[in-house]
């Protein structure tokens, strides 16, 4: 589903007033299908949005859009075999994440590196805390602060898929993003 | 043949010792050597006054020397005469069953119900007494004075120490999801009397010997993070000695024990350190933007072997701890890593990675440098070597269907033998150092 935060966070670089106009003339635009429409989405006819209701309209995320927001919704960075850089798909994912640590600067999260089961332990060890950096860096590039991010790596050792072939191991081979302060 | 005379050795060890093999791993020797020694082991004489010995000693010393692929041990039921004295040997009927040497011996009472374990060692062909021994079992332990029996045979024959009276310690994980449990255990080499050191309900790994094999180091995920803890096996008393920021992994003890090397990433990337274990003081070893880890004592002290990816894929490296750059070791393959050293410096044992397919290889300098290299296991997901402490057989985990499972295998490659957990898998297993007589 598109909505208006997935559409914003391409243009990192859109100063804060332009942002706002955009911002405002989308929830007009796609009140229908915007995810925030149970948030009395009739205040986006009023002219000033009230101060009671900031988040509705100054396009920044709150809490609630983690459950809601698909590119929020998703969690998860996979990586090649033996690679820690970041593939172009994931590049929406931390958009919007990093996106999210800017405007929440409470936030906090912990991001969970992992590696598939072949090859030593330890060395997955490095393997997966050097996806979690990776991570961490391309949030920190979308916004994100260094201090809202830890990084921790299990290697091989937490799968999510069990079995010995591809297609386990390319699910094994990640970042998981896990809030610890929303 | 020799497969079916192994088996059968095998029956009979398992069927004396079932008790043993129903809670902890069960044993499988699944090739055997042609060219072995071959060695008459002649059941050891009951002439103690107790109830009968609780375990055959010959066939657990039959099976150790079978396991270690230099000899071939005569099936139990080709042993036709038993003789328990020199006086009773007809070297004759040793001759025609082809074997070149013959063990015999003999349980007698020793104080506090145990036993003492005599036995002789011939050279059939000259018709000449080698050696004769004495060892003594405490109650309870007629198996551990049957690998010293072994033991002292083997070294007698091949001049090298022998290791069977040592200990694996291994991890297992039973469940599954949120239930998965990890156990720490030490059994010993052979995988009987398995004993459990430590539960964890989060992953256990890396596990590290003391020289003395009083102690383990290991490294669990109990805090969150990856911490390293140093065990006191006797005790259980244990504490963290390293729970930094980011990695703590790969721990290993220096020779003389006074120091530990591992893997840190506090400054941001995994790097070796060594941690003087008095002061708890950090050393750093290695600096370099990749991935540096799993790092392992060369035998004199003065030097650690590590894994680092700094050429693109991890291969080993060398480095000496008075400063210097490090030096490249593997060269075939394209990827190997967790390397462990024999007693002797010059075998190197590591996971070799060509395409999917990982297998154990030994890196061999004893004819010198650069050395040759040679695969041990048929893959395809071996890991974890470990050399036993005299270099004569190594120890790895691999993964059989589902499952994981161990196997030693003779350092020659050609006798391996599985140790299997009944339900769940075993993994990162590591041999003891020798064992004390001093307890």
């Amino acid at each position: 589903m598109f909505d208006r935060h997935s559409n914003l966070q391409g243009s990192k670089k859109m100063n804060t007033p332009i942002r706002f106009i955009l911002a405002a003339s989308l929830a007009v635009g796609l009140a229908a299908c915007a995810k925030k429409q149970t948030v009395e989405p009739e205040v986006t006819d009023a002219t000033p949005p009230p101060e009671t209701t900031p988040q509705v309209d100054d396009g920044k995320y709150g809490p609630e859009d983690l459950e809601t927001v698909p590119c929020l919704r998703q969690r998860v960075v996979y990586f090649d075999f033996d690679r820690a850089d970041i593939k172009s798909e994931a590049a929406e994912i931390l958009a919007c994440h990093g996106k999210y640590l800017r405007d929440r600067p409470s936030a906090m999260i912990t991001l969970e590196g992992h590696a598939d089961e072949r090859g030593t332990r330890e060395y997955n060890l490095g393997l997966g805390e050097r996806r979690g950096n990776a991570v961490s860096g391309a949030l920190q590039a979308n916004g994100g602060s260094a201090g809202q991010l830890n990084v921790v790596s299990y290697g091989e050792e937490r799968p999510v898929a069990d079995g010995h072939d591809e297609s386990a191991w390319s699910q094994n081979r990640r970042v998981e993003i896990v809030y610890t302060a929303k | 043949m020799p497969t079916l005379i192994l088996r059968f050795a095998l029956f009979l060890l398992l069927a004396c010792a079932s008790g043993a093999r129903a809670q902890g791993l069960t044993v499988d020797i699944v090739n055997g050597s042609p060219s072995a020694i071959p060695i008459a082991v002649v059941p050891f004489a009951n002439e103690s006054a107790g109830l009968p010995p609780d375990t055959d000693v010959a066939a657990v010393v039959a099976a150790n020397l079978n396991r270690v692929g230099q000899f071939r041990a005569l099936e139990r039921r080709d042993v036709v005469e038993y003789p328990a004295r020199e006086a009773e040997v007809k070297f004759a009927t040793w001759r025609v069953l082809k074997q070149d040497f013959l063990v015999i011996g003999r349980l007698l009472d020793a104080e506090g119900g145990g036993y003492r374990v005599e036995f002789e060692l011939f050279d059939v062909a000259k018709q000449q007494r080698m050696a004769g021994w004495a060892v003594s079992a405490r109650a309870g332990d007629l198996r551990g004075a049957a690998h010293q029996v072994a033991d002292l045979v083997y070294e007698k024959i091949i001049g090298i120490r022998g290791a069977f009276w040592t200990r694996i310690a291994y991890i297992t994980s039973t469940g599954s999801g949120r239930n998965r449990q990890y156990t720490l255990m030490v059994a010993d080499s052979d995988g009987f009397n398995p004993q459990t050191v430590v539960r964890s309900g989060e992953p256990l790994l890396s596990l590290a010997w003391s020289p003395d094999g009083r102690k383990l180091a290991y490294v669990s995920f109990e805090r969150g993070n990856s911490s390293i803890y140093i065990q006191d096996i006797g005790t259980g008393q244990r504490e963290v000695v390293a729970a930094y920021k980011g990695i703590n992994g790969a721990p290993a003890f220096s020779p003389d024990g006074s120091r530990l090397a591992l893997t840190l990433s506090k400054s941001g990337n995994p790097e070796v350190y060594v941690m003087d274990l008095a002061s708890r003081r950090t050393t750093q070893v290695t600096r370099h933007f990749s991935i540096d880890t799993e790092p392992q004592w060369m035998p004199d002290g003065q030097s650690l072997v590590f894994t680092s990816d700094r050429a693109g894929k991890p291969q080993l490296y060398q480095v000496a701890l008075g400063g210097g750059d490090a030096s490249r070791l593997t060269f075939a393959g394209e990827y190997n890593a967790g390397g462990t050293v024999a007693f002797d410096g010059k075998r190197f044992a590591m996971v070799q990675g060509n395409g999917n397919v990982y297998r154990i290889a030994v890196l061999d300098r004893t004819l010198g440098n650069p050395g040759e290299t040679r695969l041990l296991s048929p893959g395809n997901l071996d890991e974890s070597p470990s050399f036993a402490p005299n270099g004569s057989m190594l120890i790895y985990a691999a993964s059989e269907g589902s499952r994981g499972v161990l196997y030693a295998v003779s350092a020659d490659g050609r006798v391996r033998q599985r140790l299997v957990l009944a339900d769940g898998d075993v993994r990162e297993p590591t041999w003891s150092p020798f064992r004390q007589l001093t307890r």
